[in-house]
């Protein structure tokens, strides 16, 4: 009797062979095997050119096997810009956090959106930031608690979360904009289909894609990693509520 | 040989063109030069000048202090430039806009009095007070002759003005005869 | 070729896409928006692509990016614009990438004015941003040099990978003049960029293209390798024009569209007899320190004339080493402050008295 052995799980080839430094029960490693396998399933990891932000994702090239620029904190959607103008038959995107996208880079990413660049950014969102040890972000919620809002964000003083999958949705330039979460296999998978998309939307349609994603931060949330995990169902996802928010053909075209 | 020229008066009044066309012609007839205008925030009503140098060596410095040539359009410029005109120099005065006050007349340079804007009223439009200083400019120091000037505002002017040139050969004329 | 009547600001959007920059980004702002204006309609002619960006920052980003994938690129903005722009020019000092940023120079501090200015000569000589780096400066004085020298910057840039400033001012920028137009040509030595990203098309290697480096003294491996680089701009990339020096009393130097203005009132100061020679340092980085030493042996004193309170000649004074003494004459730059040769002849015989 012979045995036929399928493979049915394994390293993505746009993935490097390497252990990470992320920390325990930090979700950066998800969303980056997600891209990575998205980049795989779409045949690009050849003619991929990722562009790095400041932050905890900076180590982009260390991780993903493919050519990669490094961008100032907050210019990443502009940095792509011009590497897709030239590069217009390469796969672009860019890998930010939320200080990096949502605090300092709003201007960059509300502008390369609204032009309707061909490129795909994948947006991290853990509410806070990461690298820099656990500052207040642009998406921290109300009441939490951060260094740099010790007594809890207030509202009054400090403003709302800002919801960047919606925000962005209501530009022309959009094609495709969604949020998704890492916290359980079954949004594992979604968001693993929602990367893929906004992927593809660049690489069939020439549009713009932007996936959100709500991940955990333990360390500097001050919890274990199943706490922190536990956090995002119940405190995130109600103020970010997982959806698509836009999916339509570049330049108002209906698919 | 190097000619420097002045040139001043309020937006509208055509300077800059003037200036520009001066210095085109210069080019076109194998010399150097260089056009050089002060310019405002504001892009009408204010006040406009520029310095036009014309050489048959390197055009150096596009400013000077006290300018061989000088046009002046208006009242205001006469009161600030008319003292500024180099010893032995040509001053041509839009006599139609400017006076020189009592008192104040040099007897150290050439000054020429045109009722310009008036002669560019009966030529046909106010706006062709540039080409009357222009043509008495021209007529009376000869830096470039006046066909060159004339062949040089085909090249300066927008295809769709082209329909002026007439107009403004004739203002050239006009000036060039009161000189 | 036929001379053509030319404004400084168009002659260096010429020299651009002759010497095959095909990307321009940037914002307008006022003395430059020439370029701009005249970029937007002839390089999309040419295939080339314009993009008006939402900022300054976002510009000079967008230049990073496609300097990154190794093709010839320009941004341009006047002195507020180019302070935003720091942030950008410092990372591509850092990443080592080529690309060229032209500045007219309007005045300042702040929102200042526009009236011409050589007020940033130490924001651009000086590494403008953070991190004690620095990027080629080159300083025209004419239509003709802006467009020359737009060529050359593309060609040190590359040479050197390194960015590369071009430097004028409202007088140059606005000035019409007479323009010879040339074909480029590329030198013949200028290295591949084999670091540009491509996707990997079948490469084993990953290309990177960063300014971070935390390995354990990486960092302080990489800024010695690019002040090595500074040291060879200084040996071979100097350009300095002279007049009259070797028999000169005096020397004034000046930079730019001041030194058009010096070198009328130097020869002012000899048709009266006066021994006056004239510097003009046209790369103000890599600075032409041994023409001044060497001035230094002969000549008695050294005037620096500039569009500003005093910043070139700092440098002036570290070249010369006390070896002369080296008066200033300028002013803070603002409508009608702009020197006339007449005026500086009066410092010119000051000096030599």
């Amino acid at each position: 009797m012979t045995t036929v052995l399928k493979n049915v799980f394994d390293r993505p080839v746009s993935l490097k062979d390497v252990s990470t430094h992320f920390c325990p029960g930090c979700q950066h490693g998800t969303a980056h095997r997600l891209c990575a396998e998205a980049m795989d399933s779409l045949g690009v990891q050849q003619r991929a050119i990722g562009v790095a932000s400041v932050g905890c994702s900076v180590f982009l090239y260390g991780y993903f096997d493919i050519d990669v620029v490094e961008a100032p904190h907050g210019r990443a959607p502009a940095v792509a810009t011009g590497v897709k103008r030239v590069r217009k038959d390469d796969f672009v995107f860019t890998y930010q956090g939320d200080g990096d996208l949502a605090a300092i880079g709003t201007s960059e990413i509300i502008h390369a959106a609204n032009r309707g660049e061909a490129i795909s950014v994948i947006f991290v969102n853990n509410t806070t930031y990461g690298m820099t040890g656990g500052q207040m972000a642009p998406t921290t919620l109300p009441q939490q608690q951060t260094s740099t809002s010790p007594t809890g964000r207030n509202v009054a003083s400090d403003g709302y979360p800002i919801r960047m999958a919606e925000l962005l949705s209501g530009l022309e330039g959009v094609s495709y904009s969604c949020r998704v979460a890492v916290n359980n296999p079954k949004n594992i998978m979604a968001a693993g289909k929602a990367i893929e998309k906004a992927f593809r939307c660049q690489v069939e349609q020439g549009g713009f894609g932007f996936v959100e994603v709500l991940t955990t931060c333990p360390t500097n949330w001050g919890m274990n990693p199943l706490k922190a995990n536990n956090r995002v169902a119940e405190e995130m996802i109600p103020y970010f509520p997982l959806g698509v928010f836009k999916d339509i053909a570049p330049m108002g075209q209906e698919v | 040989m190097t000619t420097d020229v002045f040139m001043a008066g309020f937006g509208g009044q055509g300077i800059l063109l003037a200036g520009n066309l001066l210095a085109y012609a210069a080019i076109e007839q194998g010399l150097n030069a260089s056009f050089f205008p002060a310019y405002g925030v504001e892009k009408r009503g204010g006040a406009a000048n520029c310095t036009v140098i014309v050489t048959d060596g390197d055009v150096g410095s596009p400013v000077v202090g006290n300018p061989g040539q000088v046009l002046l359009f208006n009242q205001l410029s006469l009161d600030k430039f008319y003292p500024r005109v180099r010893k032995g120099g040509l001053c041509l005065i839009n006599s139609s806009l400017a006076k020189i006050p009592e008192g104040e007349q040099r007897d150290d340079i050439d000054a020429l009095l045109l009722p310009a804007t008036d002669m560019a009223v009966e030529a046909g439009d106010a706006r062709l007070v540039n080409m009357v200083m222009l043509g008495a400019f021209i007529a009376r120091c000869e830096v470039v002759p006046m066909t060159a000037v004339k062949s040089a505002l085909a090249g300066v002017l927008p295809e769709r003005n082209h329909r002026f040139l007439p107009m403004n050969y004739a203002a050239l004329d006009a000036g060039a005869a009161r000189a | 070729m036929k001379r053509l009547f030319v404004k400084g600001n168009e002659a260096v959007a010429m020299g651009a896409l002759e010497a095959g920059c095909r990307y321009y980004f940037g914002y307008p702002i006022t003395p430059q928006s020439d370029i701009p204006e005249y970029i937007s309609r002839e390089m999309p002619k040419l295939g080339g692509t314009f993009i008006q960006a939402e900022s300054e920052i976002a510009s000079i980003n967008m230049l990073l990016g496609a300097s990154a994938c190794g093709v010839r690129a320009m941004t341009s903005s006047s002195s507020p614009g180019i302070s935003l722009k720091q942030e950008g020019i410092s990372y591509m000092a850092g990443s080592e990438l080529p690309g060229l940023i032209v500045n007219i120079c309007r005045s300042g501090p702040g929102l200042g004015g526009i009236d011409a200015s050589q007020a940033d000569y130490f924001q651009s000589v000086k590494g403008g941003g953070h991190g004690g780096y620095h990027i080629i400066v080159l300083a025209p004085h004419t239509v003709q040099e802006m467009y020359d020298l737009t060529m050359l910057a593309f060609d040190l840039a590359d040479r050197y990978r390194m960015p590369a400033m071009l430097l004028g001012d409202a007088v140059v920028g606005q000035i019409k003049e007479a323009l010879v137009p040339h074909p480029y040509q590329q030198p013949s030595d200028l290295p591949t960029k084999e670091w540009a990203v491509s996707g990997k098309q079948g490469r084993s290697d990953q290309r990177i293209v960063k300014s971070l480096f935390l390995g354990d003294g990486e960092l302080e491996a990489h800024n010695w390798r690019l002040h090595a680089k500074y040291k060879q701009l200084q040996d071979n990339e100097v350009r300095c024009e002279t007049e009259h020096v070797d028999d000169a009393d005096l020397v004034v130097t000046a930079f730019g569209s001041a030194a058009r203005i010096v070198k009328t009132a130097a020869r002012m100061a000899r048709e009266e007899g006066l021994k006056v020679g004239v510097i003009r340092p046209i790369t103000l980085f890599p600075f032409p320190i041994a023409t001044y030493q060497q001035a230094a042996q002969t000549v008695k004193k050294m005037l620096c004339v500039e569009l500003n309170a005093g910043q070139m000649v700092e440098d002036v004074r570290l070249a010369v080493n006390g070896k002369v003494d080296v008066a200033f004459y300028g002013r803070p730059p603002g409508a009608g402050s702009l020197p006339t040769p007449e005026e500086i002849l009066v410092q010119i015989k000051k000096h030599c008295g």
